[in-house]
């Protein structure tokens, strides 16, 4: 089923199909909206609320991920309230946890960092929140480091939709909230793990990362990820 | 015209973000055609002076020397600039966040000690309970991160302050 729709974007008016989020429409006509816990190929969440867009007539901000266009849609992707707002969820995302960019092996490569720098955060207004966090090791060839993480949980479903696995779920609620391997097993003795290696690729941040790597030396294969749900599609 | 004054001073810091000033090299003449350095590490004044337009300050704060010094800093300058991302973030000194102060001091300097432990406590300043950024401190009018920012990223900042106006990063901003 593939009913046609119209839709405006900043002013511009799109063709688009029904069913198709605002996000998908906005990316396939070159149109930027700023995601982060979005992954091409996984099932969207709206963890993040970095991709809030204005809707004509809709009383909040919704997901630009997650909200279906329908027939007349109107809506707006950057207005300095929602640059404002983006910047907030940025600067929250960044106090949560431990973001030490020179000694992080994404450092340069990071979707979070450079999603701050784009946004002009040149520092945070909140307190920062100092947890003490650990670092699994106990895996033979990845690290997860929870001070990196932010829960965006690209692993949880990269895992769970495209290998199969489901080795990561999020446990806790939330400030307290952590990713956890197999119920709480280390990751290392997790026995559902295939040592894939997608949930490191899919990670936006360092949390995920192969052992080995240097401060800035971490880069991802985030396509590779996606590609291979567009690949079975096609099948 | 009287030249512009300018303090820098490092707290806890590694040093890094001054040398990536020194590596201005040449612009450096050009800043020193407009501005005078009044007072830090590169120059030999002993108390940060009244009256200074720009203070540069590298650095967590990390110690009561260097809240103390911030403040200094602040009463006496008009605009104060976090340069570099332990001034601006905390950082690496801010790692130790999550440990009372006691227990970091034991394991460093008893634990750790392969001679002579015990926690040094004559001519060294009391730690604070962590290593804050510099906006915690003190109001901060300009924030330049970067582990250092890269010399072109300094020398713009000082050029839009010499020129009356506030440094917007843009395509400069770098964290890290
Ligand atoms: S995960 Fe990204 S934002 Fe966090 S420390 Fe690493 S590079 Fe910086
Ligand atoms: S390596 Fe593969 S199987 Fe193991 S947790 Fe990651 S995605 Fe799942
Ligand atoms: S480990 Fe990475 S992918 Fe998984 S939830 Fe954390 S930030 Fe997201
Ligand atoms: S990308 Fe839409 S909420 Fe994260």
């Amino acid at each position: 089923m593939t009913e046609k729709v119209k839709v405006r974007i900043d002013g511009e008016v799109i063709a688009a199909t029904a069913g198709q989020t605002i996000l998908e429409v906005a990316r396939a006509n070159n149109k930027y909206i700023p995601a982060l816990c979005y992954m091409e190929g996984l099932s969207a969440v709206g963890a993040c609320r970095l991709c809030m867009v204005e809707v004509a007539g809709a009383a909040r901000l919704l997901p630009a991920c997650t909200t279906p266009v329908q027939e007349g849609l109107a809506v707006a992707t950057s207005s300095p309230q929602l640059q404002s707002y983006r910047k907030i969820a940025l600067e929250l995302l960044l106090v949560e946890r431990n973001h030490v960019c020179s000694v992080c092996v994404s450092s340069g490569h990071c979707e979070l960092q450079s999603l701050a720098q784009e946004h002009g955060v040149t520092h945070v207004r909140y307190p920062y929140n100092y947890p003490r966090l650990s670092v699994d090791t106990t895996h033979p060839r990845f690290v997860l480091d929870h001070n990196r993480c932010v829960l965006c949980s690209r692993c949880v479903r990269t895992c769970a939709e495209i290998e199969g696995a489901h080795v990561w779920d999020i446990a806790g609620r939330g400030i307290g909230s952590r990713l956890v391997s197999e119920l709480q097993r280390p990751w290392g003795e997790a026995t559902s793990c295939t040592s894939c290696g997608k949930c490191v690729q899919a990670c936006p941040t360092g949390a995920m990362a192969e052992k080995g790597w240097g401060v800035e030396e971490m880069t991802k294969k985030r396509a590779v990820v996606s590609r291979l749900t567009t690949m079975r599609e096609g099948m | 015209m009287d030249k512009v004054k300018i303090g820098t001073c490092w707290l806890d810091g590694c040093s890094g973000c001054h040398m990536s000033l020194l590596d201005l090299d040449e612009g450096i003449v050009g800043v020193l055609k407009s501005a005078d350095i009044v007072f830090g590490p590169l120059v030999d004044a002993q108390e940060w002076p009244e009256g200074v337009d720009v203070a540069l300050i590298e650095g967590a704060v990390s110690s009561q020397d260097d809240l103390k010094l911030a403040k200094t800093a602040r009463a006496r300058s008009k605009i104060v600039v976090a340069l570099g991302d332990c001034a601006v973030t905390g950082n690496v000194p801010s790692m130790r966040n999550g440990i009372p102060t006691r227990k970091l001091l034991e394991r460093v300097y008893i634990e750790g000690a392969a001679e002579s432990a015990g926690v040094p406590t004559d001519g060294v300043p009391g730690l604070l309970k962590q290593a804050e950024p510099l906006q915690a401190a003190i109001k901060v009018d300009v924030h330049v991160p970067g582990c250092p920012p890269k010399p072109d990223a300094i020398l713009f900042v000082i050029g839009e302050l010499l020129e009356g106006r506030l440094p917007e990063l843009g395509s400069k901003l770098r964290f890290g």
